[in-house]
């Protein structure tokens, strides 16, 4: 239990995915403009990578181990993430139609968010057991999450802000992310 | 070999029918007028409409936030089939919208500051100097409109400007949208006289920068019975601005203007005022034009 605890504070702030990993920066930079969305957005990712992770894990160990095959390891990947991102879609269209239309593109494009597959990777370098895999995947999650609300507030209060013509928009949330990314370097000392 | 296919088949099977299962399960029941109205648009996505897409716009008028005649690529024949469509009356049939060149300082009347060698696109040479051409107010004549027109509308004239096609031009506002200098913009059918000059620096240095330009003598302006074409000043300067609400079409300024920047076109559809031309008396409105005989 504590060894779970240990990996999950690691995955969400040390290991940060997206500040110290920069992996899925995309909808990192595409969909932080507004919290409500970003933390739509954030769950969608925690629900897609946990159980992508789960299911990809179960794949490696059962099917790719099994027949000898580990070269097949990213194609395999893709095609579980692929089918369940189809899923989150059909549900979020059903149930949370707002949300749906407020994701937009970045909906399907969790499907190539290196982020999902990263962790599924990793969770296969790593050797981790089934509950470590659970742990490691939900932390990851929550670690995009995080960075995403923290830097849609951040920039919410930025498009107020009054900036030079030349630096509003992009180039100021990317010198953003960038202080972000560095303050994040302060919890390595954390464990 | 043999196992890398078929692990994969198997997976993309199973994966295939939980999908498919999932789709009945959270099937969503879709207005069946939207699938209709965007059976009935052109279906080129040009935005003209300002939604995303003819499929945005389709939505847009189910859930009756959009005007019913906003396509104008589809002109009057998919108003009326949409207003079918949604069961409502379409009223009367309004006036079809074409783009005007506000700019006929072509390669032969206009004075060039230099020598233009970059990326032959507009936007990029609007910002040097406004383009080569002395005057910053006129068309750049790299034909951004050109490329930006969905319809085949436009092509590049022998004098490096645009030429518009009236009937192949459906009003969709693209090439308005992408043209650097403004020297375009949409004007209904029926108004046939029309300024060729968006300079508004004085008389003498805009006829200096082009052969073609506005001079801003009012020779127009007092010469008009309809008390419609004036020349306006504003900040950046002033020019001959005609009000289309007043103007008659009679084109008197056209014979008075000593530049011959304003101009008269023949009636773009059959009929310029759009009337109903198959009786035989000459309905309110008829300039005589003789086009109909």
């Amino acid at each position: 239990m504590r060894e779970m605890i240990i990996i999950i504070i690691s995955a969400v702030l040390i290991n940060n995915i997206v500040l110290s990993q920069f992996l899925g920066i995309c909808p990192f930079l595409g969909v932080s403009k507004r919290l409500s969305s970003a933390i739509g957005m954030g769950v969608a990712v925690i629900f897609v990578l946990t159980l992508s992770s789960l299911i990809t894990w179960a794949v490696q160990i059962f099917v790719l181990d099994k027949l000898g095959i580990g070269y097949l390891q990213t194609i395999a990947f893709i095609l579980v993430i692929a089918a369940l991102v189809q899923f989150v879609e059909m549900v979020m269209k059903k149930n949370t139609p707002d949300l749906y239309n407020a994701l937009g593109v970045y909906l399907p494009l969790i499907t190539t968010n290196c982020a999902v597959l990263g962790v599924a990777i990793i969770n296969i370098q790593e050797s981790y057991t089934f509950m470590q895999t659970f742990a490691n995947s939900l932390g990851n999650g929550i670690g995009f999450t995080l960075a995403l609300i923290l830097f849609a507030g951040i920039r919410e209060r930025l498009e107020d802000a009054d900036l030079p013509k030349s630096m509003s928009g992009l180039p100021i949330a990317l010198i953003t992310a960038a202080l972000m990314s560095i303050s994040f370097l302060g919890f390595t000392g954390l464990l | 070999m043999i196992y890398a296919v078929l692990s994969l088949a198997v997976l993309g099977a199973v994966f295939g029918i939980v999908l498919g299962v999932a789709e009945k399960k959270f099937a969503v029941e879709v207005d069946p007028r939207i699938e209709a109205i965007i059976a009935v648009l052109p279906g080129a996505n040009c935005g003209g409409c300002a939604y995303p897409g003819c499929s945005g716009y389709a939505e847009a008028i189910v859930a009756g936030t959009a005007p019913l005649n906003g396509c104008a690529p589809g002109k009057e024949e998919a108003h009326q089939k949409i207003a079918m469509i949604m069961g409502v009356n379409a009223g009367a049939a309004s006036n079809r919208k074409v783009a005007q060149l506000f700019c006929h300082g072509g390669s032969e009347k206009a004075v060039l500051n230099y020598e233009y060698e970059g990326v032959q696109d507009c936007h990029v040479a609007a910002t040097m100097f406004k383009g080569p051409k002395a005057c910053s107010f006129g068309c750049i004549g790299l034909g951004s409109c050109v490329q930006a027109c969905s319809f085949g509308a436009m092509t590049m004239g022998p004098d490096q400007l645009p030429v518009i096609d009236y009937d192949l031009c459906t009003g969709c506002n693209a090439c308005v949208n992408n043209c650097p200098q403004n020297v375009l913009n949409l004007v209904e059918t029926n108004h046939l006289v029309h300024v060729r000059c968006s300079n508004k620096e004085k008389g003498k240095t805009a006829k200096e920068a082009c052969s073609i330009a506005c001079i801003k003598c009012k020779i127009c302006e007092k010469n008009c019975p309809e008390g419609a074409i004036t020349v306006i000043t504003d900040a950046v300067g002033s020019l001959a601005v005609i009000d289309y609400e007043k103007c008659s079409n009679c084109g008197i300024c056209v014979e008075k203007c000593p530049t011959k920047v304003i101009e008269k076109l023949l009636p773009l559809t059959a009929c310029a005022q759009d009337q109903d031309i198959t009786s035989s008396q000459k309905p309110a409105g008829c300039q005589q034009c003789g086009l109909c005989q």
